[in-house]
Parts: C-alpha cells; sequence; structure tokens
C-alpha cells in the first residue's frame, strides 16, 4: 500500500471451492456498490474479480482473495482487490499478459483484458512462488 | 536544528488545545470572511474538529514531521476543510489563508499560556512545522477536488454534446463532432447503447463528418463502439467518410472491410432501411 | 435431467435463459441438456436470453461461444439475446469478441431473426 493511500474497509474471501467463486464476486459487487460506483465500473471491476478468483481457482489450487475500499490523497474512494494463490506461478508473464480469449477463453490467464478493466494493474509471480494480482479501480 | 519534536512542548500546546478549545475556534473562524450563519457555523465545526484532532495527535506518539501525513484524524479534518472549499469555487489561495489564519491564532495562545520565551520559542517552531505540512496537503487536496470537479463538468458536457437521434423507428443516429479520444468514446458507447436499448434500435448510424481526422486511435475507437453494438444485436453504418479520410485509413493501413460506411448520412440510412428490411433473413455473424 | 434452468420450446425452437450468477456446475449441465435436446428434437434455432446476466467473464463467453459451435454443427442457429449496455460494454473492453455468436436486442428480436413472424394485427375496434 502506498503511504498516502489509507484502506477505509476491508474484507478477506476465500477461493478454495467453486461456491467461492460466486462468493467472491458478490463480495466485490457489495463493495464496488457501497462505494457508488456506476453500474458499467461496477461490472468491470466485478468481471476483473472473476476473472482473477477463476484463475486462481483453477490455475493457482486456490487462494485468498481481499477486497479493500482506499481513498488516495485528494479523497478519491477506489477498491483494491488482491488475489493470491500458492500454485506454481507464471512462468511466462509474457504469455499470460497475452489476451488470450480467440482461441480457448476461459483456459488461459487471458490477464491483457483483465487490465484493460482496471486503473491500476500489478502482478508478482515466479515459478514455484505463487501468484499475487492486485488491481485497483478509482471512482473517478 | 533545534530539536522541535520535544514531549514538553507537545503536552503544553495539547493542553492549551484543550483548555481554550472553544475560543480558539471562534477566533480562528472569526479571521476568515463568511456570509451567514450557516456558514459562520461550518467554519466553527471545522475549526473544532481540527484542533481536537490536532490536540489527539500531539499526545500520541507520531513525529510532528509525520502527522499531517499519517494522522486519519488529521488528515480527514483537512481533507474537508479543502473540500469544502474546493467544492464552493474559493480562490486557491483560500485554503493557504486558512492555515495561516490557524498559525496565527494557535501562536498567539501560546503567549497567553507561557511567559517562558525559551518554551515560546520552541512552540512557535513546532506549529510552524505542523502547519506547514498542513498547509501543502489542503492545497493538494484543493487543487485535486478542483481537478475532479472539472472533469465532472467536463464529463457532463461531453454527454450533452453527443446526442443520439431517432432518425426513424428502429434507426439510431449519433453525430460525432471534435476528436474521439477514450473519454469520448466511454460516453458514446453509453449513450447509444442505453439508446439502442429504450428504442429497440436494431441499426446504430455513427456520423463522423465532424471528426478532424481518423488516425490509428480514432479508429480503435470505432471499432470499440462498432464491437459493443453490434454485442446488442444491432448493426452499425458508420457515415460522413470522406475521401480524404477513406484515403488516410488505407493509407494507415487500418482494415474496415467488416464495417458498413458510407460517404452520407443520406446513404447511410437508406443503408439502414435496408437491413431492417433483411432482419427476418439471417444476418451476418457478429465477430 | 433438469438442468434448474427452464427450456421453452416454441415449434422447433427452443428458447432459454441464463440467470445471474451462472456457477460452473449449472452451465455445464445446462449446455449438456441443449445439446440433447437439439439433436433429438429436430430443433432449428435456439435463444438464449442473457438479460438477467450481470457480468459476463471469459467463462461465460465460451459456454456460449462452445455452444454456438455445437449447434452450428448441429444445424441449429443459436442467438444470444438482451446483453445489458454494461455487459457489451465490458466484454469489448476485455476483448472478447463472442466470435460465432449471434446477437440480438431482445428475445422478440431473436425470434424475427429466426423467421419467426408476428401474428397479424386484429382489425381495430369500432371507438
Amino acid at each position: 500500500m502506498l503511504p498516502d493511500e489509507r484502506t477505509v474497509a476491508s474484507g478477506e474471501h476465500p477461493v478454495r471451492v467453486e461456491e467461492d467463486l460466486l462468493a467472491a464476486r458478490h463480495a466485490v459487487r457489495a463493495a464496488a456498490v457501497a462505494a457508488g460506483f456506476t453500474i458499467v465500473d461496477q461490472t468491470k471491476i466485478v468481471t476483473a474479480a472473476s476473472e482473477l478468483v477463476r484463475n486462481a481457482y483453477i490455475h493457482g489450487g486456490g487462494g485468498t482473495m481481499t477486497v479493500e475500499t482506499v481513498r488516495d490523497p485528494a479523497g478519491r474512494l477506489g477498491l483494491r482487490l488482491r488475489v493470491r494463490d500458492e500454485g506454481p506461478g507464471i512462468a511466462d508473464v509474457a504469455q499470460a499478459m497475452t489476451d488470450g480469449f480467440s482461441t480457448g477463453a476461459g483456459l488461459g490467464h487471458g490477464l491483457g483484458g483483465t487490465r484493460r478493466l482496471v486503473d491500476e494493474f500489478d502482478l508478482d509471480t515466479a515459478p514455484g512462488r505463487g501468484t499475487t494480482v492486485t488491481v485497483v479501480r478509482w471512482k473517478p | 536544528m533545534l530539536g522541535t519534536d520535544d514531549s514538553q512542548v507537545r503536552s503544553v500546546l495539547a493542553r492549551m488545545l484543550e483548555e481554550d478549545r472553544s475560543s480558539l475556534a471562534r477566533d480562528w473562524a472569526g479571521q476568515e470572511p463568511h456570509d451567514g450563519d450557516r456558514n459562520g457555523q461550518d467554519l466553527r465545526r471545522e475549526a473544532v474538529e481540527l484542533l481536537d484532532a490536532l490536540r489527539t495527535a500531539l499526545g500520541g506518539t507520531l513525529p510532528v514531521s509525520r502527522i499531517v501525513d499519517q494522522d486519519p484524524a488529521v488528515r480527514d479534518a483537512l481533507t474537508s476543510l479543502s473540500e469544502r472549499r474546493a467544492r464552493a469555487g474559493a480562490q486557491p489561495s483560500a485554503t493557504a489563508m486558512a492555515i495561516l489564519a490557524l498559525k496565527r491564532t494557535m501562536l498567539s495562545a501560546i503567549e497567553r499560556h507561557t511567559d517562558d520565551s525559551a518554551l515560546r520559542y520552541r512552540a512557535a517552531l513546532l506549529v510552524n512545522e505542523l502547519l506547514d505540512s498542513a498547509g501543502v496537503l489542503t492545497f493538494e487536496v484543493y487543487s485535486a477536488g478542483r481537478e475532479r470537479i472539472i472533469r465532472e463538468q467536463h464529463d457532463q458536457m461531453l454527454e450533452l454534446s453527443t446526442p443520439v437521434v431517432r432518425l426513424w423507428r428502429h434507426v439510431l443516429a449519433v453525430p460525432l463532432i471534435g476528436t474521439l479520444d477514450s473519454a469520448r468514446t466511454q460516453v458514446v458507447m453509453n449513450s447509444l447503447l442505453e439508446a439502442i436499448q429504450a428504442n429497440e434500435a436494431r441499426v446504430a448510424i455513427i456520423d463522423i463528418t465532424g471528426v478532424p481526422t481518423v488516425d490509428t486511435a480514432v479508429a480503435h475507437h470505432l471499432l470499440q463502439t462498432v464491437s459493443a453494438v453490434r454485442l446488442m444485436g444491432a448493426e452499425c453504418v458508420i457515415s460522413g467518410i470522406r475521401p480524404s479520410i477513406a484515403q488516410t485509413i488505407t493509407q494507415l493501413g487500418i482494415d474496415l472491410s467488416h464495417i458498413v460506411t458510407r460517404g452520407s448520412l443520406a446513404d447511410a440510412l437508406a443503408t439502414a432501411m435496408q437491413l431492417l428490411g433483411d432482419s427476418a433473413r439471417p444476418g451476418a455473424v457478429t465477430g | 435431467m433438469n438442468a434448474g434452468l427452464p427450456i421453452l420450446r416454441l415449434g422447433d425452437i427452443l428458447l432459454s435463459g441464463l440467470l445471474s450468477d451462472l456457477d460452473d456446475k449449472t452451465a455445464l449441465a445446462f449446455t449438456d441438456e441443449l445439446t440433447t435436446r437439439i439433436a433429438n428434437e429436430g430443433i432449428r434455432g435456439v435463444i438464449i436470453d442473457i438479460s438477467r446476466l450481470e457480468i459476463i467473464d471469459s467463462f461465460v463467453a465460451r459456454v456460449l461461444m462452445e455452444l454456438a459451435g455445437t449447434g452450428r454443427l448441429l444445424g441449429t442457429r443459436m442467438i444470444v439475446a438482451g446483453m445489458r449496455p454494461a455487459v457489451a460494454l465490458t466484454l469489448t473492453e476485455l476483448g472478447l469478441q463472442l466470435t460465432g455468436v449471434r446477437t440480438a436486442l431482445n428475445a422478440e428480436q431473436a425470434m424475427e431473426l429466426l423467421g419467426w413472424r408476428r401474428p397479424a394485427e386484429e382489425a381495430p375496434h369500432a371507438s
């Protein structure tokens, strides 16, 4: 977390079984509504969350999602999601960042598309070290 | 540099802020120009909030240099102080003046609290350091607040300047005027898609007569818009392609072959009617 | 076998819908049931109403694309109807084209695309 940001509210959600994927989407939707995002922005951040937790569930062997409502120095509200898994890590980051949707959609990581849905995107991964993706969407 | 973070000074100041709470607030609020009692009440409430936060912070363990950045209560008080002024459209100097006024207030209060000149001096240094960083923060928040307001007004203007027109039953048209950047594209897509839904439109005509240049970025935004319209089951026709634009698009190697384009709005409307008549037959598959 | 999602039949057209919060198990069971009925009942058109879907992620997109592909192989046209504007905007930004999937604004327009005609209007009553 940057020193200038403050967390207003946060919650941690497991991503272990299939039901967790649904619960995760609900949690992000609730947080986005509470923060006052528009319907379009809500849809974007919940879709991004869905992509990230699905990756963690399918490729990462399960993990955790943290949802935080944050505030920047200018007082702007934002939603930060951090999805962490203890899986094998991503060996080819460039490949994972391509869209990969035209073929086998939903099979690859497709992180490139997810990145376009958010304002800030951070990927921390290495083979054998698991994967942590952190994204932020600010309320304009 | 003389240590300004000494605990004796902090506790003297904290005590001062506690004992003289209301007179300090009144004195500070009184220095500011205000019209009407409502504004006066706001000012006093602001003052009390900030003074209380400062008192608590001075009694805590955060070093003075970090209080403004890291104490949540102090930040909140300073942020709302700035935002209120930003919303009211006050001059940029308003926040700085407010902080200067607080300095004056606190420094004269110190003199009333102690005759010890060394203590007065150290207290003055601490108040200076504390409120200087407060001034910087309030200015930053004020600027960001004004920028956000300007952006919001800009977005509202964008929305007003991209009207969606019902040309015919089930046919909508959007005349684009000016450059098509990503901000405007979002606004256009939003309005257009909502209009398609509301009007049960089957064809959307995007007229780019008013778009001065089409480069790869503009073409990308147009393609995105077409894509979104198709996802909702409507067909898109792009009209207003001037000969020079057509040449540029070809030279840039942009592929618009899967999009229906027409030179004039009239031609586009005729094409739209044809598309409507054809809609009972299997149409093109999306993508 | 009931997938939990109602599938209606109108002549040789199947009409169904995806509800909010579609989970993986339901999606797969739905796909199976649709495919079976298409093959067994001589279905030539399938309309899937997605107006209740608040989110379409890459998984749902894949389900839809695969359904369309399977349907095409079985000689059936599949139409996805009623995508919400926010979803269309998000899919576009995600870069998902839904290749091979025909779309319609709503179920009624989808029916027209499949050649279903509205019954002729009745003569106006005397006022």
